[in-house]
């Protein structure tokens, strides 16, 4: 082998060792320790859940159009609070093509039955009672939502408080 | 670069202290010095040669042996100041809540404890700047390896029997001699050798005895299983490959397993045995008055259910796979997956018995059960009364807003609003009823009275799967073998060679334990007559040897 040859082998190699070696630093840097981690921009998996009312609801049913999710507890101050907003952004944007899908963690039904009725919802409403879609979407904090577009993807997750205005342009950004 | 030429003819690559073939030295250094150091045989380090490119020079830094130490010296130093508090894993706040955990450390450990929140040691193992350095140190083995492991194993390949004076000379164990008959001594000195196990080559006049060169490789197989090691480290970040979880299940719950998809498990019984006086007499009856009561077993009675394979996550349409009694130390085992009893929590309020009185009378309408998880609306008693359950608060923090507040979905400590319907009061009389407490917004003629309240225990259960077991297993056994290798092993040579008419030249290397290396050389010697040596950095003890002998 030539002078030349060896030299460009050698680059090659060691800049391969180095190449590999940074990115197994990065991927344990970005790796979780969570099984698997939901985030913007990933297929929404879907689930099937029972309604207050016997109603099954599938996520894919709403295949086409943008979906607000919606994971909250009666007992969650801030869930009551934005309820009543996502109520009124129901109305307005259920003609659009946006539809609201509220999933309660594992409470009671009459727990769900009361407070739907106390605040006046119209939104369908399902209760996840062996929190399996809670491990499904890794949700930690209450309230959380996430915005589905109408491929079927995960456009935003928001883990706080939402006012009026926030929803409003949360469901503009996933009318389809 | 150029190659250096040596006197014998061979080319060696830059940076040689002594020529690959015949020993010389080829450095001013090592000409000048008396012991010539034997570190890597005196070859080149690989990355010695080229400076120029970017990539050449990160390679060069990883390559150095100093490096190596700085970050291994990091890692410890960091490490050790971890272990100073206990990391975020083992704080009793919630682990989400950055400003809950800043107030924690600031509490218990005032200035120190917010800076070490603030530096990040306080999750340190996972933060990326350990990471980096635990990956440094990776790249640190690996390069450092390959750039002495090849040089050595080249040299050792290359060595010629017939060394060059000036090589001898420079040995730590030297001698030069006359012989009565130098022809005799080194066929002797080569049938001894043989003898004792040596592999013995030679060459026009000259023996090279070498024994056990495999002990060399010892440090690079050694690091070789840290790297695999590492790598199995590594392999935790990919999903599937490691779950390490906790959940909390209550008795006859029933819920998915975080970590593992697809599965679920219900929680038939918590059971909590205590040794009884009678069977422990003997063992430990003192400790028992001393402590009261000791524990036999922990145990949780499950069933697995398994997922539908068409069905959709939140489906109820499950499969049932099998029942286990959970022990401390016996998981229940399924697809890779290990459940271990870990934790419990006694007598959480399941439900709640009350029953409806007249004030007046005392007089009882019959009794009602609350499920606290899955309470009823409307509770039907005798002589056509009943009670509507119209607001329940399963974990009851005060009123807010003119409304009762529950802070969690626990029932830690119901509250109920009650409307009793009785054939006297038919539009129902309100009244609010907490643990011992009831609020009427107008005297009510009747009562609902708390009766009996059962409880349930709480499993706290690990779920728990590693696909890296193997692997890290794999690399401990390389590990502890090329241990092994480089400790009980030496690697030994002994040149003996013809000098000028009947002079003898004898010299003699190891890696470790000149001691023994000596021992040999004396067996030697006195077998076959060789001349004298001398060990040139331990004076000390090769003349304690000498008082030893007279």
């Amino acid at each position: 082998m030539s002078k030349a040859n060896k030299k460009r082998s050698r680059l090659i190699f060691r800049g391969v060792v180095l190449l590999l070696l940074a990115a197994a630093i990065l991927f344990s840097i970005f790796s979780k320790d969570k099984v698997e981690v939901l985030a913007v921009g990933d297929k929404a998996p879907d689930f099937e859940l029972v309604d207050l009312d016997g109603n099954k609801h599938r996520l894919s049913d709403y295949a086409g159009e943008g979906v607000f999710l919606n994971f909250w507890g009666t007992w969650c101050p801030p869930c009551k609070r934005e309820m009543p907003y996502i109520e009124n952004q129901y109305q307005a944007f259920k003609e659009k093509g946006v539809h609201v899908l509220s999933v309660n963690i594992a409470e009671s039904n009459l727990k769900v039955d009361t407070f739907r009725d106390q605040y006046g919802l119209t939104f369908p409403i399902v209760i996840d009672k062996n929190k399996d879609v809670k491990e499904l979407y890794n949700i930690l904090p209450l309230p959380t939502t996430l915005l589905i577009d109408k491929d079927g993807r995960i456009t935003k997750v928001i883990t706080a408080e939402m006012t009026e205005k926030e929803i409003i342009s949360y469901m503009e950004s996933i009318q389809p | 670069m150029s190659k250096i030429k040596c006197q014998c003819g061979h080319d060696n690559p830059f940076g040689t202290v002594l020529c690959e073939k015949c020993g010389r030295p080829m450095t001013e250094e090592a000409k000048k010095s008396e012991v010539v150091d034997m570190r890597y045989e005196g070859s080149a380090r690989r990355s010695q040669t080229y400076k120029r490119s970017i990539i050449d020079k990160i390679w060069n830094f990883f390559s150095s042996v100093k490096v190596g130490v700085g970050i291994i010296i990091a890692v410890l130093a960091t490490s050790a100041i971890g272990t100073l508090f206990p990391q975020k894993l083992y704080v009793p706040v919630n682990q989400d809540s950055p400003a809950e955990l800043l107030a924690y450390y600031e509490r218990l450990y005032g200035i120190i404890g917010t800076l070490y929140y603030k530096l990040g040691f306080y999750d340190m193992y996972n933060s990326w700047w350990f990471k980096i350095l635990i990956g440094m140190l990776g790249t640190s083995i690996i390069i450092a390896s390959v750039d002495r492991v090849i040089p050595l194993y080249k040299s050792l390949k290359k060595q010629r029997t017939k060394r060059h004076a000036s090589f001898m000379k420079r040995q730590r164990i030297y001698g030069a001699g006359l012989s009565g008959d130098a022809g005799s001594s080194l066929a002797k000195a080569e049938e001894k050798l043989k003898n004792m196990k040596y592999n013995v080559k030679t060459e026009d006049g000259a023996i090279l005895a070498e024994k056990n060169r495999f002990s060399r490789w010892g440090p690079y197989v050694n690091h070789t299983g840290l790297i695999i090691f590492l790598f199995g480290v590594l392999l935790r970040g990919i999903p599937g490959f490691y779950v390490d979880q906790t959940m909390w299940i209550r008795e006859g719950e029933l819920r998915s397993i975080p970590g593992a998809p697809d599965y679920y498990l219900e929680n038939k019984d918590f059971i909590l045995e205590t040794y009884s006086k009678e069977e422990a007499d003997e063992v430990f009856g003192e400790a028992i008055d001393r402590v009261g009561t000791i524990v036999k077993s922990y145990q949780t009675d499950v069933s697995l259910y398994k997922k539908k394979e068409d069905s959709l996550p939140g489906s109820t349409d499950l499969e049932h796979v099998k029942d286990y009694p959970i022990v401390v130390n016996k998981p229940l085992k399924f697809d890779g997956y290990n459940i271990f009893q870990m934790d419990y929590r006694l007598a959480e309020l399941k439900s709640m018995t009350m029953q409806l009185i007249e004030k007046k009378t005392g007089k009882s309408f019959g009794q009602f059960t609350i499920d606290l998880d899955d309470p009823e609306g409307v509770y039907e008693l005798n002589d056509g009364a009943r009670v509507d359950l119209i607001g329940y608060y399963a974990d009851y923090d005060g009123v807010e807003n003119g409304e009762p507040v529950s802070k969690s979905p626990i029932p830690n400590n119901p509250a109920f609003i009650f409307d009793m319907i009785t054939p006297e009061k038919p539009n129902g009389e309100k009244s609010f009823v907490a643990i011992r407490q009831t609020l009427e917004t107008e005297e009510n003629a009747y009562q609902v009275k708390f009766v009996s309240a059962e409880t349930r225990d709480i499993s706290g259960l690990t779920i728990r799967k590693d696909k890296t077991l193997y692997i890290l297993l794999l690399g401990g056994l390389i590990f502890m073998i090329g241990v092994i290798q480089g400790s009980y092993w030496n690697h030994r040579r002994i040149w003996i060679q013809k000098g000028e008419g009947e002079e003898l030249l004898i010299a003699a290397h190891t890696n470790k334990n000149w001691f023994s290396l000596k021992k040999d050389l004396n067996a030697v010697k006195e077998f076959a007559d060789l001349p004298k040596y001398e060990d040139r950095l331990d004076n000390e003890s090769s003349s304690e040897e000498e008082e030893g002998e007279k």
